[in-house]
């Protein structure tokens, strides 16, 4: 167990270096720099920033410096919001980010698999084709229409939650942002569960619990349950990913801080410490959770072994 | 561990925050201001999210009053001399840091060094450039700081000596990039000095939490000269880009001031929201620019019949929606110091929009571009909903006359790259006064200077070039005499406007939405509002 | 790494299913699929609609009296007007709703369209590749598909947007590049079972090179993953698209595509809602109904059941 997930981790670098050298390269293709703004600066100016972050070196030098630093945990200055490093940034946006993602994943995991689970074992009655629409929607309403739609009615109107905001943390401004994020991963959760089950139910071993004569409950809770949620735990992983790497948009319409919402505009300002920063940080936020998924679905499957 | 800890801290902050808000009813003011400051740095700020953080928490010799003109600040007062190059500022007694330490004349000397540095690199050194040596120590031609025109006489006379008169020095000095900043802090922690817990105040009010991407709360300052008469206790500026999202959380009470609209909502405010929409001229010109080093865009006759098919009328009212008033000059209305000047007008401006098009017509079918065989150009913009309207409706417009414009927009960055490199045929492009006077926009019309064999063109984006224009502007930098120093200038816009040196569309309007609750807020032609002039009921 | 509707957990179990059967039962859309799928109610009342939306973005716009990109300088943001022929009214530049609709469906149907052929080329391709040849060149191969999933999915997308600026053909053939993971893993599986039945042993016996195999033999046997997978492909395709648009990467003006629309009508829902109701209708419908097919076609296909 330990030498797998050793094996795991140190794997885990070397993607973690291609990726961060093909983002370093691919991003400097990209027109437009960081000094870019609205007003031309003096060449003067422009010279002494360029210098000042190392940009007037050959690209290939700013690389072996860059990852030169990085293997000593400094990220580096961000070049457009200067009072800060990207280090502090990211300390200070990963905490939001987090607690957002993880809200959203627990509530939406629990709705999606009770929904799928209710609505595989009412399958093709009217609470399944109810329960299965419900699920379509919230997977494909886009999730910047699904923000403003619930700003409008219950920020607004209904004046339930706050519109937006995180300015003295409480669970009130959480309630809005968090929903938008579970209804897709609920969705795609409840999709995924309904199948299984269904396919679990048709089984031999579950047409010889019931030909016994055990109750449904029962059957569903010894032995439909755990096998059903398997094909569910794998998707997890990538679950979990898309709600830290998917919470940018609502981050943005929520005016909440958050990486996601570093990212788009360190990206879109050429702020190229800042984007590198989050890319890193994204990749081994994904790359653990993929590992602690592989974890718990070895210990759910016995016949996965650690090779 | 540690991220345990941040959680702790900001479960902790929110309790304490929470428990403050209820227990004393603190005067708060929550004011949506836009983007997330890049840095509150008065020397590395460039954003007017940034002036309003900056103008609230410094304060340098000179400070805006409520309509945003002139007035002492640290200075009790000041003496200029005859010939208009030396200004000499007594400090007010008393004035200080927020940590005790007193605000000295030396910080002010120490301030304006940092500003030229060249290691400082700050955007907007250049509007003290009229201060003596100033520019010179930005490009790195002078390196003893000593000969720069700010001394300290003593603890409390600052003497600033100019390059030549300038009747705007005043105003200039309340731009932030003339504030003090307190040196103490700075040598001892160098660029981490804004960072909350290191950052001291001479103004209002004090910085005190900053979560980037969030917010940043000031909370009022005890030791500000004026503190007495400071009605509001704390300000939160709220990090807001999504603008649609904005107008809600104002309507749902979590903000006492917008500092802009969605775009379509305007006559929505005016309606449902009577009395809180402040939409009021201020110092900007909305403009196209023309790149006049390609073909056939060096034809001031191409320049004059794109200008003339604009229909002005319908982009402010219609196409925005919020009425913003068609520009056919350069320097926008109520600039000051052009006192006795006629605004511009184009010789056309007496037509009818049917008149002009026609005369554009003919003037491009004169050229050979007809509707069958169109001038092809391509029209940049970097990407805003306002701007691809304004785009889409004068791509429309042109139409009319043989001009089939194709549209690209891109980001903010990559845009004003293109328009730097001469990349373009014609691009947005728009300018917000840094200070009132008409030579901060006839200054975007400037000709290049020659610089390791390139020429740098600045914010002249076009590359509008002519010599007489450029002979007037030189001269008027000299002239004493106001009224004589305004003739010129005006001499000076009426020739780059007949030449079409750019095209002018619109004069900006500031979109402030204030709640009732709020009172002092007067809408001015600098659109700033400090918070020490507001005051809120609960 | 792509999977904004979950397809590829939907997708990988599918793919696992047909690995355990060991044979390649993914053969073309069989009698029996098609029986099956028939019977599937809400698959087919999805392609009839999904068949509608076609038509309506290709074929509408030459029943309207206003094309896309013409301005009714009269007519502002104007509600629907049956006598100017505004039936979904106009936008803030005066430009016909409904034509605008029209365009935007087929823009964002075009991109995802390339989109995903992109991705099924370049799955396919490399997934053949990697399962054929087995051994070093697969561990090579797979690893690297192990590394790109790792990869911040929407991160990278929007790298790519500021690189390819606004050309919205080049910037989905990029998307493309990315989204074809999950097809090559599948295929790969396929691959693996298919070679080793006794008529690609004969077909190697008798000379045919590893090439031809590949493409006479193995590709065809694949059509059923593929199927299923550019259903599934197309609707995410569609929503990356939204997305961007909401970012302000969307596609160049004049030219509108379903999410732009949307991001515009999102923040004037209340004053002019006809600007967002139309949009959002064709989009939710069309990715409700293009998930269900998908679903359907899964069933339909599902090897255990035969």
């Amino acid at each position: 167990m330990f030498g797998y997930v050793s094996r795991r981790v140190l794997s885990a670098i070397p993607i973690a270096l291609i990726a961060v050298t093909a983002c370093f390269f691919i991003l400097r293709l990209a027109p437009g720099g960081p000094f870019d703004g609205e007003r031309a600066l003096p060449p003067v100016t422009l010279a002494n920033l360029r210098a000042h972050y190392n940009l007037d070196l050959p690209l290939i030098q700013q690389y072996f410096l860059y990852v030169g630093r990085l293997l000593q945990g400094d990220f580096g200055p961000s070049m457009v919001y200067n009072d800060f490093t990207v280090a502090q940034m990211l300390w200070i946006g990963l905490p939001f980010t987090l607690m957002l993602g993880f809200s959203a994943f627990i509530i939406g995991t629990i709705v999606g698999l009770v929904a799928g689970a209710l609505s595989a074992v009412n399958q093709n009655k009217l609470p399944d084709y109810i329960l299965v629409m419900l699920v379509m929607v919230g997977l494909v309403v886009p999730n910047f229409l699904m923000a403003a739609v619930l700003q409008l009615v219950f920020g607004v109107y209904l004046d339930w939650f706050p519109a937006g905001g995180w300015q003295n943390g409480s669970i009130a401004h959480l309630v809005l942002p968090v929903t938008v994020l579970v209804l897709p991963h609920a969705g795609r959760t409840a999709r995924l569960m309904r199948g299984s089950m269904i396919e679990v139910l048709g089984t031999n071993y579950i047409r010889t619990a019931k030909a016994k004569g055990l109750g449904q409950r029962l059957i569903l809770a010894r032995h439909a349950i755990k096998p059903a949620l398997l094909p569910v735990v794998s998707y997890l992983g990538p679950g979990l990913s898309y709600l830290l790497t998917g919470s940018l948009i609502v981050e943005q319409v929520f005016a909440l801080p958050g990486i996601g919402k570093y990212f788009i505009s360190a990206a879109l300002n050429r702020d190229y410490g800042l984007v590198l920063g989050t890319t890193i940080l994204y990749m081994f936020i994904i790359l653990a959770v993929n590992l602690l998924v592989d974890i718990i679905y070895a210990w759910l499957d016995p016949k996965v072994r650690y090779h | 561990m540690k991220l345990t800890q941040t959680l702790t801290a900001v479960a902790t902050a929110g309790m304490l925050s929470l428990l403050m808000s209820s227990a004393a009813s603190a005067v708060t003011l929550n004011m949506m201001n836009g983007s997330e400051p890049g840095s509150i740095d008065p020397h590395q700020a460039s954003g007017d999210w940034e002036n309003r953080i900056i103008g609230d928490y410094l304060e340098g010799l000179m400070a805006e009053d409520a309509n945003a003109e002139a007035i002492p600040g640290q200075a009790e007062s000041y003496e200029i001399s005859e010939d208009g190059l030396v200004y000499t500022f007594k400090l007010r007694d008393g004035v200080q840091w927020s940590d005790g330490t007193p605000v000295t004349a030396g910080d002010f000397v120490f301030a304006f060094q940092r500003l030229f540095n060249p290691a400082t690199a700050s955007d907007y050194a250049y509007l003290q450039f009229p201060i003596k040596n100033g520019s010179e120590i930005a490009e790195g031609a002078i390196t003893d700081f000593n000969e720069l025109g700010v001394k300290a006489i003593d603890d409390k006379t600052v003497e600033i000596t100019l390059e030549g008169p300038t009747p705007f020095f005043l105003q200039a000095l309340t731009h932030y990039t003339a504030y003090p900043v307190p040196k103490h802090v700075i040598d001892k922690v160098g660029d981490q000095w804004t960072q909350v817990g290191n950052i001291v105040s001479n103004g209002p009010y004090t910085p005190t939490e900053w979560t980037p991407g969030s917010y940043i709360k000031s909370v009022k300052s005890e030791t500000y000269w004026d503190a007495a008469n400071v009605q509001i206790d704390e300000v939160n500026y709220f990090v807001q880009d999504d603008l649609a999202a904005a107008l809600s959380r104002y309507r749902a009470g979590e903000y006492d001031i917008l500092v802009d609209i969605p775009s379509d909502q305007a006559e929505w405010i005016k309606t449902n929201l009577p009395g809180q929409d402040y939409f009021a001229p201020f110092l900007g010109v909305y403009y196209y620019v023309i790149n006049q080093e390609k073909q056939p865009f060096d034809n001031v006759e191409v320049r004059k019949a794109l200008s003339m098919a604009i229909n002005r009328d319908v982009i402010g009212p219609d196409v925005l929606g919020t009425g913003e008033v068609p520009a056919y000059g350069w320097v926008p209305p109520g600039t000051a110091n052009y006192e006795g000047v006629e605004p511009y007008q184009p010789e056309w401006i007496g037509l009818s929009y049917e008149e002009r098009v026609a005369e554009a017509k003919t003037i491009m079918e004169g050229l050979g571009y007809t509707a069958s065989s169109p001038l092809t150009l391509q029209l940049k913009y970097n990407t805003n909903d306002n701007h691809q309207r304004i785009a889409v409706a004068i791509a429309s417009m042109w139409e009319q006359i043989g001009v089939k414009a194709e549209l690209f927009n891109s980001e903010t960055a990559v845009h004003y790259d293109a328009l730097r490199a001469g990349d373009f045929e014609v691009g947005r492009a728009g300018w917000l006064l840094d200070y009132s006077d008409p030579s901060n926009t006839l200054d975007l019309l400037r000709q290049g200077i020659a610089q390791d064999g390139a020429t740098n063109w600045g914010n002249n984006y076009g590359r509008y070039s002519n010599d007489e224009f450029e002979a007037l502007v030189d001269q008027a930098t000299t002239e004493q005499d106001l009224a004589a120093r305004a003739k010129l200038l005006g001499d000076a816009e009426k020739i780059a406007m007949d030449e079409v040196g750019a095209i002018p569309i619109y004069w900006y309007i500031a979109q402030n939405v204030v709640s009732p609750k709020v009172t002092g807020f007067v809408s001015n032609a600098s659109d700033i509002h400090r918070t020490r002039w507001l005051s809120k009921s609960e | 790494m792509a999977g904004l509707t979950g397809k590829d957990a939907v997708l990988t179990e599918y793919a696992k299913k047909l690995e355990t059967l060991d044979a390649p039962k993914g053969r073309s859309l069989t009698q029996d699929a098609t029986r099956r799928l028939v019977r599937n109610t809400a698959a087919v009342i999805s392609i009839g609609v999904v068949i509608a939306i076609v038509l309506f973005a290709f074929v509408g716009p030459y029943f309207l009296p206003w094309t896309y990109d013409k301005i009714d300088w009269s007519g502002i943001r104007k509600p629907p007007n049956f006598e100017a022929g505004h039936f979904a009214g106009t936008d803030q530049n005066g430009r016909d709703m409904l034509a605008r609709i029209m365009q935007g469906t087929q823009m964002s149907l075009i991109v995802a369209g390339v989109a995903t052929l992109v991705s099924v080329i370049i799955g396919v391709v490399y997934g053949a590749i990697a399962g054929y040849f087995g051994g070093k060149v697969d561990a090579v191969m797979m690893r690297f598909v192990d590394i790109m999933y790792a990869l911040p999915y929407i991160l990278f997308v929007i790298i790519l947007v500021v690189i390819f600026g606004r050309n919205p053909v080049l910037l989905f053939v990029g998307i493309g590049c990315l989204e074809w993971l999950t097809m090559a893993r599948i295929v790969r599986g396929q691959t693996l079972s298919i070679k080793e039945r006794e008529f690609v042993e004969a077909a190697r016996a008798s000379g045919a090179s590893s090439w031809a195999i590949i493409f006479r033999h193995i590709v065809p046997n694949l059509t059923g993953p593929v199927v299923i997978y550019a259903t599934l492909t197309v609707p995410e395709i569609i929503l990356t698209e939204s997305f961007l648009s909401y970012l302000g990467l969307g596609v160049q003006e004049p030219q509108t595509s379903l999410g732009t629309l949307i991001s515009f009508g999102a923040p004037v829902a209340e004053t002019l809602p006809w600007m967002l109701i139309g949009p959002a209708v064709v989009l939710v419908s069309l990715l409700l109904c293009l998930t269900y097919i998908g679903d359907g076609l899964r069933d339909a296909l599902d090897p255990k059941d035969r």
